[in-house]
């Protein structure tokens, strides 16, 4: 709601017991203090800049994600296979343009623009996520976003939920809520490919084969590798390691993969007694690394596609721009009943 | 504000007759009329309301975290203000 | 009212709401601001339910969808036309959703087989027809790019909108008035998004007639066979 300007302009109004401490240490305080005891930093709450900047680097990425991820999965929507996935489709990626927006939002809180954020993506400023940068091919690539990507993306967010950022905590309570469907939806698109000819279960394996090491990726570098980890960790906007996570995700599809009759393409996943967890094999990070450095199957092509949809959109947001000038009530708040 | 940078609004919804508005977020609009029906689209896509007020984020004047304790703190000390302050006899209802 | 003239207008009616949707779902990823992603996919799924609702009346909703050749499809011309630029979209709108209100509001008053889809269905159209309106004027009495835009999608879609009152076998409407409705309000709408009623002919001169008798124009074909292609290619498949 409040810029950072805006902040720091109000934050010289009242002076107190801060002066004699020195006002930044005060604040510094203040700020470790709320998060030590898991309460929520907001809007216009002194903050460390690099915190801020953690935050504005992390939502934004979320956002940029959500945008992008739209397209490999819009994709199919004109050839999905029955009027029931078609819907379901479209609802889902319609939820990933509104999870977009609830993310771009919590993103202005921290005092940075959407305009500046889109800037940002469109220059490569900014990353999105690079599982996006891989194609769907077939349709069980639907369903495969759906188990794997979306399974993934959960268990990265719902720790998201307790973030020490209010904003972005509340926006992923939210977007964890909807998003419920999503992962189920991919399941049961598999199961009923692993069921049905032997055409279909084929496309579904494959589709697993393909997606299944990305996924794994997705959880970011190993932990003494991740050069954000360790004060993210400390800032509670994170609160699990990458491996962690990962080694969580894999806990849980396993058993999945089972159920759906499908094979995860790693011959040494195995079941560790003394571990208590599933040992899986070694995760290429030189492809990751490629991806990330803009050689993946499809960075320039979601690239230039979000670039060209803003470009063509320009006229468009300009008009409705020109038409609120034109008609001066938009200064007013204005309230809707609805049926 | 450039020409196509929509400004921010914060959208409240009342979830069910009887209950207050309530913040949900923000978005970007040209204007009030069309900033009414993205939020229609974009926080009742579960039928989450049946009513909406958007405000123009640059409307809202709001308290400084800094000022805090002068705002908020004298109203903590006001225990008569609340009803768990007084002593009733056990056995008197109603009250 | 015969079964078979109830499955001719269910077939026009949910022939139109499919095909809009689909229209409207291509443009899913590259809509001109984030929030017209989430409105634009929320006419789509409106669309789709009744395309859905309506087609089951008639049969199996996916056989329908997805089995039968261009020639039997009835839709209107207007709605299988490309989205072009979003103009084109808002004007497709403005013209589709004002004949679909005003006719869904007839079919729920007039009580008979349509009635229960036509009274839920009137809710959700009358927002859609409100988001054409509010486009329209925005478009319209935006810009000048934008208003010279509109003014050429609105006089490029005006010839297949004489189609719209053409009577269904099987719906209980009054089309003379319909029509003369329908004028009023684009009519309206238009003047006040400074534009004007496109001057023309509303239809084309080919006297085989056109969507409502399976004569579709050119890119409804390539519409198709992108729409069936999966399907097609497994037969007897589920999903």
């Amino acid at each position: 709601m409040a810029t950072a300007a805006a902040h720091r302009a109000a934050g010289t109004l009242m002076h107190g017991a801060a002066d004699a401490i020195g006002e930044a240490e005060a604040h510094q305080r203040a700020f470790d203090a709320a998060v030590a005891a898991d309460e929520r930093i907001e809007p216009r709450d002194w903050m460390p800049d690099a915190y801020r900047a953690t935050l504005i680097r992390q939502i934004a990425q979320h956002a940029h994600s959500e945008i992008i991820g739209m397209q490999p999965e819009a994709n199919w929507i004109t050839r999905a296979p029955s009027l029931r996935r078609k819907a379901i489709l479209l609802a889902k990626v319609q939820d990933e343009a509104g999870h977009g927006l609830y993310l771009y939002s919590a993103a202005e809180t921290l005092g940075t623009s959407r305009e500046e954020l889109l800037d940002k993506l469109h220059s490569g400023r900014q990353k999105y996520s690079s599982i996006f940068n891989y194609p769907t091919l077939t349709w069980a690539d639907v369903g495969a976003i759906g188990w794997l990507v979306d399974g993934a993306a959960i268990t990265n967010q719902v720790p998201l939920c307790r973030c020490s950022y209010g904003p972005y905590a509340r926006a992923m309570v939210r977007i964890c809520k909807e998003e419920s469907f999503h992962q189920r939806q991919g399941y049961e698109l598999l199961l009923t490919l692993s069921r049905g000819t032997p055409e279909q279960h084929a496309m579904a394996q494959d589709a697993v084969d393909r997606w299944w090491w990305p996924s794994l990726m997705m959880f970011g570098p190993p932990d003494d590798a991740s050069q954000h980890s360790a004060q993210s960790m400390a800032w509670k906007i994170k609160r699990h390691s990458n491996d962690e996570l990962r080694q969580r995700f894999v806990d849980i599809c396993v058993p999945q993969a089972e159920s759906l009759g499908l094979t995860l393409p790693d011959p040494d996943l195995k079941w560790n007694e003394e571990r208590g967890h599933y040992d899986f094999g070694a995760i290429d990070w030189d492809e990751f690394r490629e991806v990330l450095k803009g050689n993946g199957p499809c960075n320039e092509q979601r690239l230039s596609r979000r670039r060209q949809a803003h470009e063509e959109g320009a006229w468009v947001r300009e008009a409705a721009a020109a038409h609120a000038a034109k008609h001066s009530n938009h200064a007013t708040g204005t309230e809707g009943e609805q049926a | 504000m450039t020409d196509t940078d929509w400004p921010l609004w914060e959208v409240f919804v009342r979830s069910r007759r009887g209950l207050s508005h309530t913040h949900a977020g923000s978005l970007h609009a040209p204007d009030a009329e069309l900033a009414l029906r993205n939020a229609r689209d974009l926080y009742t896509r579960r039928g989450e309301g049946v009513s909406i007020w958007v405000v123009p984020s640059a409307a809202i004047t709001a308290s400084s975290p800094d000022e805090k304790d002068p705002f908020f703190a004298p109203s903590a000390d006001k225990p008569y203000r609340h009803p768990t302050f007084y002593e009733i006899p056990e056995g008197v209802k109603h009250l | 009212m015969t079964a078979t003239v109830a499955t001719t207008a269910a077939l026009a009616l949910g022939d139109d709401a499919l095909v809009l949707s689909h229209r409207l779902g291509e443009w899913v990823g590259h809509a001109p601001v984030l929030e017209e992603e989430v409105a634009l996919a929320n006419i789509a799924l409106d669309l789709l339910g009744q395309a859905r609702f309506l087609l089951s009346m008639v049969g199996d909703e996916d056989e329908l969808a997805y089995l039968r050749e261009e020639r039997a499809f009835t839709n209107l011309q207007l709605v299988e036309q490309p989205n072009g630029d979003f103009a084109h979209t808002i004007a497709r709108q403005l013209y589709f959703s004002t004949y679909q209100h005003l006719l869904y509001a007839q079919l729920a008053a007039a009580g008979g087989v349509f009635a229960p889809l036509a009274g839920k269905a009137v809710h959700e159209v009358a927002y859609h027809r409100d988001h054409a309106e509010q486009w329209t004027l925005r478009l319209g009495d935006g810009t000048d790019v934008s208003h010279e835009r509109m003014r050429r999608a609105c006089t490029a879609l005006w010839r297949f909108t004489g189609e719209l009152f053409q009577p269904v076998a099987g719906l209980d409407v009054d089309w003379a008035g319909l029509e003369t409705a329908w004028l009023e309000s684009v009519g309206d709408v238009l003047r006040r998004a400074t534009l004007t009623l496109p001057e023309g002919p509303r239809s084309g001169a080919w006297s085989a007639g056109a969507g409502r008798q399976g004569l579709h124009t050119e890119p409804f074909g390539r519409m198709l066979a992108e729409m069936q292609h999966l399907h097609r290619s497994h037969p007897g498949a589920s999903w």
